[in-house]
């Protein structure tokens, strides 16, 4: 379940399910690169919360936007950058010349 | 712009697409190590658009990517003894998931590209497989809406299309999860050791200048002596962070990155301090154990960026505490190591 051992700061992530809104379609459970969703009982639930990333796949994919997650670049450069620039963390990898991701 | 990999084209009622090799030539090869080092990686792209593998036709399913070119050149090399079609989306020369994260590999760049090739036409189907990865900027259901086309979520890597396909468009648990074994880590090493540019070579020349003073007495001799010394521990401290944390991230004690990197920066002062290297009095020892004891931390910490599972929450948790510690660390070191050459 654990990946080589590979578990970030738990009690830290922000992902919510709202279950009256779940349809059970189980996208959340397709996109999800770290299986942190399960389907039961034909309803999605968090299998495992401190394994998510903050993507925001599954946010993006959830057809009755039952899902919420502040998501964005897990990043130090990328959220010192946006310190600098008074933005959102950002990698502004899409620039030329610049060197990021 | 690449095209080398061009060994034909394929003409449709909707057009004429070129047609790319399964294979990597030696110049593909060459690129890949260039790119891994830092080498003209913003720029190694291919042009957006429709692309055939094999003898596609109508009935031939079509695989979404970016136009980072080794992106699409894993594609198309997952793709041997397969007639596909590959669609090449606009994520100006970034791979699939950072890409997708910027929003460039999205659902608007999909429907744009579908509408722009007339992709109805290509294929008789309605059916797109699009990286995992790409999830994070592509909604399946608004695409549906949009375009007709359904898509299809596809495996992490690519090298698992195959088995993928075999099993009738399903991936199993394995295939859906990504991992970050040493391989992969050892891989993406080049990049975060190119990743200081410029700095990482003014500020070392800059130690081995000033390492030349002495209470106001300047030796070109000392500058060549001290001065060495000083940019093995600079540069040491740099690799501790940034290729030695990455190398042993799951054996190293505490989750925060900025900890491990803590942990090999003062394994490895601790080896420098051993074998004649770091300071010859205390307070520049001490000097000495700040600074690299920040930059190891602080390269370690950037490699959350590069990692595949650090959440932005966590991230923010640690820097929140680590950053103002590393400056301070840093700062301190600095000051501490200028004053002993005047002492």
């Amino acid at each position: 379940m654990i990946m080589n051992g590979l578990v970030y700061l738990t009690d830290v992530v922000t992902l919510e399910l709202d279950k009256e809104k779940c349809n059970g379609c189980g996208m959340c459970m397709i996109v999800c690169p770290h299986a942190v969703f399960e389907i039961e009982n034909r309803k999605a639930l968090i299998r495992n919360k401190n394994l998510c990333m903050e993507c925001g796949a599954c946010e993006k994919n959830c057809p009755e936007e039952a899902i919420h997650v502040r998501s964005g670049v897990g990043c130090a450069a990328g959220i010192i950058n946006g310190l600098l620039r008074g933005t959102e963390p950002t990698c502004d990898c899409s620039g030329p010349g610049s060197n990021c991701c | 712009m690449e095209k080398g990999f061009i060994v034909g084209q394929t003409i449709t009622s909707s057009g004429t697409f070129p047609v790319v090799s399964t294979l990597w030539s030696n110049h593909d090869r060459w690129n890949t190590i260039k790119v891994r080092w830092s080498i003209g990686r913003m720029r190694y792209t291919v042009e957006p658009g429709i692309y055939g593998v094999g003898t596609p036709d109508e009935n031939s399913r079509v695989f979404v990517t970016a136009n980072f070119k080794l992106s699409f050149d894993h594609l198309r090399r997952a793709l041997n003894g397969i007639n596909a079609w590959i669609l090449v989306l606009n994520t100006r020369g970034i791979n699939v998931w950072c890409a997708a994260g910027k929003g460039t590999f999205g659902t608007k760049e999909l429907v744009k590209r579908i509408r722009a090739h007339k992709l109805e036409n290509v294929v008789s189907h309605r059916k797109l497989i699009v990286p995992q990865f790409g999830a994070v900027g592509v909604a399946a259901h608004e695409v549906k809406k949009l375009t007709g086309f359904s898509v299809i979520y596809g495996p992490v890597l690519a090298r698992d299309i195959k088995p993928f396909l075999d099993a009738g468009m399903k991936a199993t648990q394995e295939m859906r999860r990504v991992e970050f074994p040493l391989k992969e880590r050892m891989k993406l090493i080049p990049v975060e050791i190119m990743n200081g540019g410029y700095w990482a070579l003014l500020v070392p020349l800059a130690f081995f200048i000033i390492s030349g003073l002495q209470s106001m007495d300047y030796s070109i001799g000392r500058a060549v002596s001290k001065g060495s010394i000083a940019v093995i521990n600079l540069f040491a401290a740099y690799l501790s962070g940034c290729a030695l944390t990455p190398i042993l991230l799951p054996w190293i004690p505490f989750r925060r990155f900025a900890l491990k990197g803590l942990v090999t920066g003062l394994g490895i002062s601790a080896i420098l301090f051993f074998t004649g290297f770091l300071g010859c009095t205390v307070p520049e020892n001490i000097s000495w154990l700040l600074m690299l004891a920040a930059i190891s931390s602080f390269m370690a910490m950037n490699f959350t960026g590069t990692s595949t599972f650090t959440s932005l929450s966590g991230v923010q948790k640690e820097m929140k505490l680590a950053l103002p510690l590393q400056i301070i660390a840093a700062g301190l070191g600095l000051i501490g190591w200028i004053v002993t050459r005047f002492i």
